[in-house]
């Protein structure tokens, strides 16, 4: 194949492989997607609480903030070391890295909603959990998104370092490209849907987002 | 009238905050039912805290407050709440949801039917004086004054006996300000609801209010009807609160008929002839006469034109005699007696006592230089000598006019 460049190699590996690159990028999304949701299903709830409380909060967030600063490979291999090799190690790495931007969305939404509407709905006769449903997470859902947003484009880049530890995806593809000598062509098979996955998704989720934008304070801006 | 239970009393009720000193000590309030209270005061002096504790928005730290007669620390609070109407400063409409949503928020708490809500949505739109149509926007959509507009009728929503309302006027405009305030006093009056109202106008407070309180540093100062609070302000806080210029006025509103009538008017027997009478008139320079009998009771008045009319035919003042007169007692206020007067249009007014006898004249033209000094803040009300004296001179030239 050394006769081709490598535009022509990608498409040559494209043309062979799509079906394969096609399940990567399934299984590369599906990853990231399962971390990410079970950092939500957690870490709404966390974010919602410790509202409750300024300093539980800025407890709270210190520590996930902790977890953000270690390097990425170095947690996975820590997460390796318990879980062993395989798909559940990335799964719940992705999962610790998006506690963070989740929860302190979810905490500074809830902060944000305006204290005298709050107030209004408790001298209306609202009981707490109406407070929440019918005021709280509806003022606050849009930045709730974005805190998905930005954990599951994170989340599909450690998913791609995954790889190493046997879990599958186009970070597989990069991994081949990088032992194969002159594997330039692998490693833009794999990093190009990579690369496309985390716009798309960033797009997407961008315009969530603003649906999710309570009507009535849209035209605000 | 019988005793009836109050809709809202304090008993010695202390609240503080913690770490605090206290921001209401030991208020002893009680507002019956149909009342437009006002707690007024200035800024940091307990009023919202008080009455945040109707609603248990705020908890009690010693005392007691009752809604009905019954403990507010031994009902539900949410339940409670949704039984008081609660407009919050700055109307604190949900932005998230329509008009329409708001409107019915309480109702919707509830669970009343969609039916029954869509109805009351429309009848409250209808309540505040806007188009059908808002109930589809946000309130974001809306002006200010609307969005408040929204904010009154919303504690309505739920047929509510007892509304608090915390300076719902607070940031508007005069004219937008005067709109509301006659809402709400119509609404009061139509509907019979009880208000507490908290402001720091002394303007709003004195045109809405049937019942004042008012705060400062956390004490109730002064617990009164607003008559008596401008006519006995409690020290000199409620004086600088209320302000000269009221006060003044205040002082005229007090001004009994008997210190500026004259007490001379004059007068003519019933059984006088016509010759006597027209002399009188002559004499003294007027064109009507007040009649009398023999002790002086009062009977009614005699005019010049019909004098000229009659004064072949008739022989005596009774054959001419009017009896149709408006009379006022020495005891009445002139504040009640003075836009009868001047609304009437007659120069002048008889003063009779409990037995209608004639005792004093008040002229027209007094009353004007009493209006006069009120209106241009001449702070020292004319004394009665003054008046008397310029009466005098007044009666005549009054009763020129006096062709009707
Ligand atoms: N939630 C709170 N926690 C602690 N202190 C409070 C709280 N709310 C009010 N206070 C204090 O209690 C006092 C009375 O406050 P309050 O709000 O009742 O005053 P107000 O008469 O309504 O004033 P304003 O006209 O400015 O609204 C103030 O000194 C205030 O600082
Ligand atoms: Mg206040």
């Amino acid at each position: 194949m050394s006769h081709l460049n490598t535009f022509q190699q990608l498409l040559y590996y494209y043309d062979h492989n799509g079906m394969y690159v096609l399940q990567q990028f399934l299984r590369h999304f599906l990853i990231s997607i399962y971390g990410v949701l079970f950092a939500a299903i957690i870490g709404i709830p966390i974010g919602i609480f410790i509202a409750r409380n300024h300093k539980l909060g800025n407890f709270v967030i210190s520590i996930a903030n902790v977890i953000q600063t270690i390097p990425s490979l170095a947690l996975l291999s820590i997460i390796m070391i318990v879980m062993g090799l395989g798909v559940n190690t990335v799964i719940m790495t992705v999962f610790l890295y998006s506690l963070l931007p989740i929860i302190k969305n979810t905490y500074t939404g809830m902060r944000n909603v305006n204290a005298n509407i709050i107030d209004s709905g408790r001298g209306m006769g609202m009981t707490n959990w109406q407070i929440l449903y019918m005021v709280r997470l509806p003022l606050s859902l849009s930045i709730i998104m974005a805190g998905i947003r930005n954990a599951l484009v994170l989340a599909i880049g450690i998913t791609a370092i995954g790889a190493f530890v046997g879990a599958g995806g186009l970070g597989d593809i990069i991994i081949r490209g990088t032992n194969a000598t002159n594997g330039g062509a692998l490693i833009l098979a794999g990093a190009l849907p990579t690369a496309l996955m985390s716009i798309i998704t960033d797009l997407l989720l961008n315009l969530i987002e603003k649906w999710l934008q309570p009507t009535g304070m849209k035209k605000e801006a | 009238m019988s005793e009836q239970t109050p809709m809202v009393q304090f008993k010695d009720v202390t609240k503080i905050y913690k770490g605090k000193t206290p921001a209401v000590s030991h208020a002893n309030i009680t507002i019956k039912k149909g009342e437009f209270c006002c707690f007024i005061g200035t800024s940091g002096s307990g009023k919202t805290t008080l009455m945040r504790m109707i609603n248990r928005m705020n908890s009690i730290t010693s005392g007691e407050v009752f809604i009905n007669g019954k403990n507010v620390n031994n009902l539900n609070p949410v339940d409670l709440r949704r039984k008081v109407g609660y407009v919050i400063q700055n109307n604190g409409l949900m932005p998230h949801m329509t008009i329409k949503e708001n409107i019915v928020l309480v109702p919707k708490l509830l669970k009343w039917s969609q039916e029954k809500l869509d109805q009351k949505a429309k009848e409250l739109i209808k309540l505040a004086e806007l188009p059908e149509s808002y109930l589809d926007r946000y309130p974001a959509e809306l002006s200010g004054g609307q969005q408040q507009r929204i904010g009154v009728v919303r504690a309505l929503a739920a047929d509510q006996d007892l509304i608090l309302m915390d300076e719902p006027f607070g940031a508007l405009d005069p004219i937008t300000r005067e709109n509301l305030q006659d809402l709400v006093q119509r609404l009061q009056q139509k509907m019979g609801k009880t208000i507490v109202f908290v402001t720091h106008d002394m303007d709003e407070a004195l045109k809405l209010a049937t019942h004042i309180v008012i705060m400062n540093d956390g004490e109730v100062v002064q617990d009164d009807i607003p008559e008596n609070i401008l006519q006995n302000p409690a020290n000199e806080f409620v004086e600088n609160l209320i302000g000269e210029d009221r006060l003044a006025e205040a002082k005229h509103d007090t001004v009994q008929v008997k210190e500026i009538m004259l007490t001379t008017p004059v007068k003519i027997n019933l059984g006088a002839s016509l010759k006597e009478a027209l002399s009188l008139m002559k004499q003294r320079n007027v064109d009507t006469l007040l009649v009398t009998d023999d002790d002086d009771h009062m009977k009614g008045y005699i005019r010049i034109n019909r004098l000229e009319h009659r004064y072949h035919r008739a022989s005596s003042v009774s054959d001419i005699l009017e009896s149709d007169i408006y009379t006022v007692k020495p005891t009445a206020y002139l504040r009640d007696t003075v836009d009868r007067i001047l609304k009437r249009g007659s120069s002048y007014v008889p003063v009779v006592d409990d037995n209608n006898k004639l005792v004093g004249i008040v002229t027209r033209s007094a009353l004007v230089t009493l209006v006069y000094n009120t209106i241009w803040g001449d702070t020292d009300p004319m004394s009665s000598a003054e008046l008397s004296k310029h009466q005098k001179d007044q009666v005549t030239k009054g009763a020129d006019d006096d062709h009707d």
